[in-house]
């Protein structure tokens, strides 16, 4: 609740304030250790041939040429690697009922390659201008196949089909339903229906993708760096593929320079670069270039809905239903999470008594879709909060209140949903007061007095407008996060985790967590996140779900050490447990700084020595590892208020303020949870403004630089103002939500009801998103103007 | 294509002879001959600001040079901010104001605000943010960048009375 404040109340020593992150020291000098800077001697590198063509057979493929390139040492099909695989595909896919086609991706393409980028062969040279010269060396004979780039025409009969293998292009289906629907909507005395669009665009982590592999013979263990959110997953996936024990590979994330959902997903590249290091006894790298990026790393938000809102006299919800059609790309590069949680957002916030969307999941010719930041819930909300807007006009009542009258009131909380999450579990919204967080965004935003400052605006000519969104969001994704708080001989504290940092200052959330309990010195703690040979199982980065899973585990474990630390130090001080607290590297008698022991001298006490009893009578070493199992999701929510002016002219739309308050739980670093909320704010500017993915209508990708698809730079920055409430969730110790992805969630929303409001008098009706000036031109009507 | 040319340069003041080819750019050449990884890559074609180094005092992007266009001149690189392993008033005043998270952009954006506050530490809010916007974040939504080189600004403005 408290806006602004350097911590919050309650804080502890360093938990809950504004602590110096631990990963700034080396990253402001320029000593991070991204995988592109790590260089062992002897280093090859690759370089992927990749389809042209959006869709289209192989015939053959010719590398004499590329082979006989000087510095060329391999150039590598399915073909050479295959014998080497024990399956020729990534089987990645979620498990759910719903798919109807099975659309593993192949390891490389060898008969038929579905979407530009695909990757076909990969060249290994000595530098990577040589492989990529190489690379242009390779013929490949491709026969050209009908492609299909619109996922609405993909589901049309006689439609080109994706693969040429599958009947049809529907690759799955599924429906999220409740209540009596169809009653519900018989007898509404409203009803409002809408189609909408939410457009693809990609994560563009400034950072591309890049692995680096090594065979050591010494050892004979396999090391992969990649710039992966899931190593324990990429192990996995490569001891099946390449039949690996687990202890003969250990997949390391270094430095990532930004993940937003894509680097979750294990991608060919890493396979293959892995093999290929096997096969030719060199490490061999690969780093993504922003080309490759825009055409082999994963995507997301294309879809299109159609749906209707049913209500009473007053706008309150009786019941939503509709379909909604989903692009999947060309792959199941992960599975059908996206547009069920698109669908699953859509009512969350909201008292929906009755509500079924259908969904459809089409192939299409293009990248895969997987969870980019937001992971399809910035287009459940959008389809939300457009239906709001609509009834709220036609209903004559203000946008604000139609949204008062139907959120989850504080006082149902905990409120237990009729929905499900993908796991089958019932989907409880835990703490929170949307109502009350709402009221913070309006008030702030001058949401009441706001029709005034827009006459006196469009008085002087200017088309002004305020919109707002609301959101609820499923942070926390279960079952746990892996990690272990040990004290070395030497004193220092280490903390490994299955948890992987992408920039979202993990090591620091685990160093405060511990730290707090252990002496509270974040420097005498080291922690080792994404290394599969540090932690013995993980799952890794998703799902705004570290902080509340790992820190939990974090938290849980280093209460476990601290007390042993306390029990051990009782003896050798002789003096009451309770009398002793533990402070820098030492443990002492409570106002008697002089009588202490320290962490050092009590792990080696604990570490044994043979013949004699280890002190205290607990076993050796100060080590606990905790896995604290949280299924449940905490729900998060918050409320985006944007005000914009648009120029009717140009159609350019500059947004003059944006206000967001959220609910996050207790924030264990408000400036980190600032930033956070910050950099998705940015990405939903861009998702509503300026990111689109385009394709032709042979599913050629069109924008394909940084200079066709814009992301948003300072100057589009509106400023940006951001309320905190604070209602601790009781499903983790910490009472934290995640927040990594709610900024992205309404913003889109939000400035699309503020341009539809400002445009009002050209009776403009916003149905989708990004929005270019192209795009706002064309939705005033000349003839209500006049 | 591949004919080696000799090359000597001269980064943060130190000498690096190194032979490349003529397509080698000169992010490559500092990242892969010279071992300086702080100068990062992110598209390749200009745009992100990533690669940003100061040459001869001007901010340009390593990726749209060649090495060998920079025979002769000052490079200055992430890694020679920080004198004597203090950090510039601009590298604490990003730490102070958490201006990076994943800390991928960070050396082009330090290189470029490095440049704007030579330049001149008292340009206005509105020439500040225009200049900033020849880089991309992906993380931080860009306010805390700025507010890292403004409080670098006034910490500059102070040391060295008008």
């Amino acid at each position: 609740m408290n806006a602004q404040s350097p911590h919050q109340p309650g804080a502890g020593r360093l938990v809950g304030r504004d602590v110096p992150r631990v990963e700034d020291s080396a990253l402001i000098r320029g000593r991070g250790r991204y995988v592109d800077d790590i260089a062992p001697p002897g280093l090859l590198h690759a370089a992927f041939l990749r389809s042209p063509h959006a869709h289209a057979a192989i015939r053959g493929i010719e590398a004499v040429a590329a082979r006989a390139l000087p510095g060329v040492h391999a150039v590598l099909t399915l073909a050479e690697l295959g014998p080497h695989l024990t399956d020729t595909r990534l089987v990645v896919a979620l498990p759910s009922p719903a798919y109807r086609l099975e659309l593993h991706r192949p390891v490389l393409a060898d008969a038929e390659v579905t979407h530009v980028g695909e990757a076909v062969a990969v060249v290994i040279a000595d530098t990577r201008a040589i492989a990529e010269d190489a690379a242009a060396l390779v013929e490949v004979d491709y026969d050209p196949l009908p492609a299909v780039a619109d996922c609405v025409a993909a589901l049309e009969p006689g439609a080109p089909i994706a693969h040429s293998g599958a009947a049809s292009n529907l690759a799955a289906e599924l429906t999220l339903e409740y209540g009596a629907v169809d009653a519900a909507f018989a007898t509404a005395p409203h009803r409002f229906a809408e189609r909408l669009s939410i457009h693809r665009g990609g994560s563009h982590s400034i950072e591309c993708r890049g692995v680096l592999a090594r065979h050591d013979p010494l050892d004979d263990r396999l090391t992969v760096w990649s710039s992966t959110q899931t190593p324990h997953t990429a192990r996995r996936m490569l001891c099946d593929l390449l039949g690996l024990p687990e202890e003969g590979v250990r997949v390391v994330t270094p430095d990532v320079g930004g993940g937003f959902g894509p680097k979750l997903i294990f991608y060919p590249e890493e396979v293959v670069v892995a093999l290929a290091a096997r096969l030719l006894a060199r490490p061999v790298k690969w780093i993504e270039d922003r080309a490759e990026h825009f055409i082999a790393t994963t995507q997301e938000r294309d879809q299109l809905w159609d749906v209707e809102l049913a209500t009473d006299g007053e706008g309150r919800i009786l019941a939503v239903r509709g379909q909604m059609i989903h692009d999947h790309g060309a792959y199941t590069a992960r599975g059908v999470n996206v547009p069920q949680g698109a669908v699953s957002a859509m009512p969350l916030a909201y008292v929906v008594p009755a509500f079924r969307v259908a969904m459809k999941v089409a192939a299409t010719n293009k990248v895969p879709v997987t969870p980019v930041r937001g992971a399809g819930q910035p287009q459940g909300v959008f389809a939300m909060e457009r239906l709001l807007d609509r009834a709220a006009r036609e209903l004559n009542l203000d946008r604000a209140e139609i949204r008062r009258r139907n959120l989850v009131p504080g006082d149902r909380m905990p409120y237990a949903t009729p929905l499900k999450t993908r796991g089958g579990m019932q989907v409880v919204l835990d703490s929170g007061d949307y109502p009350r967080c709402m009221a913070m965004a309006l008030e702030a935003a001058g949401w009441d007095a706001f029709p005034e400052r827009q006459r006196a605006a469009l008085a002087q000519g200017r088309h002004t407008g305020i919109g707002v969104a609301n959101y609820v969001e499923g942070t926390g994704r279960g079952p746990f996060e892996h990690v272990s708080v040990r004290i070395e001989p030497s004193g220092r504290i280490v903390v490994a985790t299955g948890a992987a940092a992408m920039g979202q200052s993990t090591h620091t959330m685990l160093a405060q967590l511990v730290a707090e309990h252990l002496g509270g010195d974040m420097s005498r703690v080291h922690v080792i996140a994404g290394d599969t040979a540090a932690a013995p199982m993980g799952i890794g980065g998703s799902n705004s779900r570290q902080a509340v899973l790992a820190g939990s585990s974090a938290h849980a474990a280093a209460l476990r050490v601290k007390d042993k630390v306390l029990h051990v130090a009782a003896g050798l001080l002789e003096a009451d447990e309770g009398d002793l607290e533990i402070e820098g590297d030492a443990v002492r008698v409570k106002g008697v700084p002089e009588m202490k022991v320290t962490l050092a001298a009590i792990a080696r006490a604990v570490a044994g020595a043979p013949g004699f009893a280890i002190p205290g009578g607990r076993g050796p070493g100060l080590i606990a590892a905790e896995e604290v199992v949280i299924d449940a999701m905490a729900y998060a929510n918050g409320t985006a208020v944007a005000e914009v002016e648009v120029d009717a002219e140009t159609g350019e739309a500059r947004i003059l303020a944006l206000t967001f308050s959220h609910d996050c739980g207790n924030a264990l670093h408000p400036r980190i949870v600032d930033g956070q909320l910050m950099g998705g704010i940015a990405h939903g500017i861009g998702n509503a403004l300026f990111e689109h993915m385009r394709y032709d209508e042979e599913a050629q990708p069109t924008s394909t630089t940084l200079a066709d698809y814009l992301l948003v730079t300072a100057t589009e920055m509106p400023p940006v103002r951001i309320l905190h409430m604070q209602s601790p969730t009781p499903l983790n110790p910490l009472g934290i939500k995640g927040v990594g992805e709610a900024g992205v969630i309404p913003v889109p929303a939000a400035i699309a009801a503020a341009i539809e409001d400002a445009l009002s008098p050209f009776r403009a009706h916003v149905t989708r998103v990004p929005l270019s000036p192209v795009d706002i031109v064309a939705l005033i009507d000349p003839a209500a103007a006049a | 294509m591949t004919e080696a040319l000799d090359v000597t340069l001269t980064v943060n003041g130190e000498r690096h002879a190194v032979r490349v080819e003529a397509r080698r750019t000169l992010a490559d050449a500092l990242r892969e001959d010279c071992g300086l990884t702080g100068t990062h890559l992110g598209c390749e074609h200009g745009v992100c600001g990533a690669c940003t180094v100061l040459l001869d005092g001007e901010p340009v992007r390593a990726c749209l040079l060649f090495a060998v266009q920079a025979q002769g001149r000052a490079i200055r690189t992430v890694e020679g901010l920080a004198e004597g392993g203090e950090l510039s008033p601009l590298q604490r005043a990003f730490i102070e104001n958490h201006a990076l998270q994943c800390g991928y952009c960070t050396p082009g954006f330090l290189m470029l605000g490095t440049a704007l506050l030579e330049r001149d530490p008292t340009m206005s809010d509105e020439a500040l943010v225009d200049a900033l916007s020849s880089n991309i974040c992906r993380c931080t939504g860009y306010a805390n960048i700025a507010k890292a080189v403004r409080a670098a600004a006034a910490e500059m403005r102070e040391r060295v009375p008008a």
